[in-house]
């Protein structure tokens, strides 16, 4: 039977803990931090190196790597922006973080803020998530209020600020460059890379963007070490990480994990199983983007490496489950629906693309559909990857290429049905 | 004019950046918060005038996001998810529900002005699906029922406070 591994939410698990910045400090809060106080900045982003540690946002970048990137001694200011737009369809874990154990997430920041040298450090939180945009809020006043951030860092290091900003409703603002784009007050449109935000980012400063859960993963890596990190999970998989389980299972939630569980194993011990007695169709694995997986093959390592070598990817570790009596031609025109809804239309595959793609599969709910259109949808998909300023296009080709071939037999059903 | 209120808050926000401009989304929330949640052509030529941006580029950003509003929304304003992780476990018969309930479409204000209701995407609460947003309030689990109920008192409350 599949265990919760219980380092980000060690205090979340606690049916006791008290939230405040009074009981994250009784239940051992703030250590890291003053012993982060006492590393150089080049000593901890080392540190994190060390541990392996892999971005949580979606796309696993190392990310004691991506803090090494940043431009040095450029006489302008150095940013930390986190990603808190959580908008990848089937994700929900990072509000956990902020809406139950603020500080532990806040204690990551600080840390990371100075590993990069950052002053004023911002956390863009996707509009709707009020809640935790009022949790945050609360615990930042108390970070004030005591001392802890503001002139001084815990009364002795350098001056630190932390500003939440909130969003307003576009998931594209998770990519971060539309991200950084939005913070500065425009429309969120991804920006062509070169430069990188490590050289010129938010107000074309050195700027790094990471992610809440990301983040909150420092303060074990400073208390107990890289080592200790590591061990949860295989060569190149560190640490332990937060699903978000969704759709046909028993008991969705947000569960913490090693990176070596298997994927069978979270849906069955988890999730419960699928309900009412049903039969397994497929999962979606890595949030709305990824490819899909059908019922025989989720016997895979649910870890970064396994799912690339089974054709599809972690992403944001948002599972959905869909069981036997799902139409899954509808099932991928809602994701088709949503990222024509989201893009930005910058670039004509995925502008175009993203229409044209959720027109041709309505074509198939309507009875209107044929081997030939089922072609060409495969070919739309495949048309808007890698073609792309972000990775919205690679998103949505990627869902519509791995259902049209592994379900290709239903989009022909739908068309017998009609005939 | 704004609201005293709206204003100090306003300066706070510009407190926390190091340009004006980077304050406008906040800012434009806190003044459509102010305005019985909507924006108007002249809040955003204020707005404009406060970040040093012109109207032109206030009317760019709110088009592009979706929580921007320039008609005037229900005292209560109903988000109801219908993306996947909602639509697999009935995020779509909930719409449809509420719909049928308040006599209207998805996108419009009820007649009593007391609801409106907005069909949206991801709401960022998959495994508590389906999810509905009120205000700034997240319903999660929902089902018909449950939302008849919260509804009806909601109602009672809007009429109350009218
Ligand atoms: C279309 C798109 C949407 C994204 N949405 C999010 C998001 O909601 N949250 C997030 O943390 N990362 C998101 N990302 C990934 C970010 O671009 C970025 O890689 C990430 O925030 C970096 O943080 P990390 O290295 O800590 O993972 C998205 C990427 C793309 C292409
Ligand atoms: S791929 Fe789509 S979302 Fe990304 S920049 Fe191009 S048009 Fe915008």
């Amino acid at each position: 039977m599949l265990e919760e591994t219980l380092i980000l939410f060690r205090n979340i698990r606690n049916p006791d803990y008290d939230k405040s910045l009074k009981g994250y400090k009784k239940a051992g809060g703030l250590k890291a931090l003053k012993q982060a106080l006492e590393m150089q900045p080049d000593e901890i982003v080392q540190l994190t190196k060390d541990s392996g540690l892999r971005g949580r946002g979606g796309a696993g970048f190392p990310t004691g790597l991506k803090w090494s990137f940043m431009a040095k001694d450029t006489g302008k200011p150095t940013y930390l922006v986190c990603n808190a737009d959580e908008s990848e369809p089937g994700t929900c874990k990072d509000r956990e973080l902020m809406l139950h154990d603020p500080h532990q997430f806040l204690e990551g920041m600080m840390i990371s803020c100075l590993a990069i040298g950052c002053r004023h450090g911002y956390i863009y939180v996707r509009g709707e998530y009020w809640p935790s945009i009022k949790s945050l809020n609360a615990a930042l006043q108390e970070l004030y209020d005591d001392g802890i951030l503001g002139k001084k860092l815990l009364g002795k290091g350098p001056k630190l600020d932390l500003t939440v900003h909130p969003g307003a409703g576009a998931y594209i603002c998770g990519e971060e460059t539309a991200l950084l784009d939005s913070i500065e007050g425009k429309r969120g449109h991804p920006r062509v890379k070169p430069p990188f935000p490590a050289v010129s980012g938010f107000n074309a400063c050195p700027t790094t963007v990471n992610n809440v859960e990301t983040l909150t993963c420092l303060p074990f890596i400073v208390n107990e070490g890289a080592e200790a990190f590591k061990a949860f999970g295989p060569e190149n998989n560190a640490g332990p990480h937060l699903i978000s389980l969704s759709g046909h299972v028993n008991k969705p939630g947000v569960y913490e994990v090693r990176l070596d569980a298997n994927l069978k194993d979270i849906i069955y011990d988890f999730g419960g199983g699928i309900p009412n007695g049903k039969q397994l169709k497929g999962v979606i694995p890595g949030g709305a983007s990824s490819s899909v997986l059908t019922a025989d093959e989720i016997d895979v390592t649910y870890s970064f490496d396994a799912l690339a070598q089974a054709g599809t990817m972690m992403g944001s570790a948002a599972i959905m489950v869909f069981d036997e009596d799902t139409d899954v031609v509808k099932l991928l025109h809602r994701i088709v629906r949503f990222f024509s809804h989201e893009s930005c239309g910058q670039c004509t595959p995925c502008r175009e693309g993203t229409h044209w793609a959720r027109m041709i599969i309505r074509d198939f709910l309507n009875g209107n559909g044929n081997e030939h259109k089922l072609k060409r949808l495969h070919r739309v998909g495949g048309n808007m990857m890698g073609t792309t300023v972000c990775a919205l296009g690679d998103a949505c080709g990627m869902p519509i290429q791995s259902f049209t071939t592994k379900f290709a037999d239903e989009f022909r059903d739908v068309q017998a049905l009609a005939a | 004019m704004l609201a005293l209120d709206t204003q100090k808050e306003i300066a706070q926000l510009l407190s926390r950046y190091p340009i004006k401009r980077n304050a406008l989304l906040p800012i434009l929330h806190v003044v459509q918060k102010g305005n019985e949640g909507y924006l108007t052509p002249e809040l955003l030529e204020e707005v404009a005038g406060i970040c040093e941006v012109s109207q032109t580029h206030v009317e760019g950003v709110i088009s592009f996001y979706t929580m921007y509003k320039l008609e005037k929304p229900g005292k209560f304003h109903l988000q109801v998810c219908t993306c996947v992780p909602c639509c697999l476990v009935g995020g779509e018969e909930l719409l449809e529900h509420v719909e049928q309930q308040l006599d209207t479409h998805a996108g419009h204000t009820a007649d009593d002005g007391v609801f409106s209701v907005e069909e949206v995407e991801c709401l960022g609460a998959c495994s508590y699906a389906p999810a509905v947003i009120i205000n700034e309030d997240y319903h999660e689990q929902m089902n018909p029922e449950k939302l008849d109920r919260l509804m009806d008192e909601l109602r009672t409350q809007g009429q109350a406070h009218a």
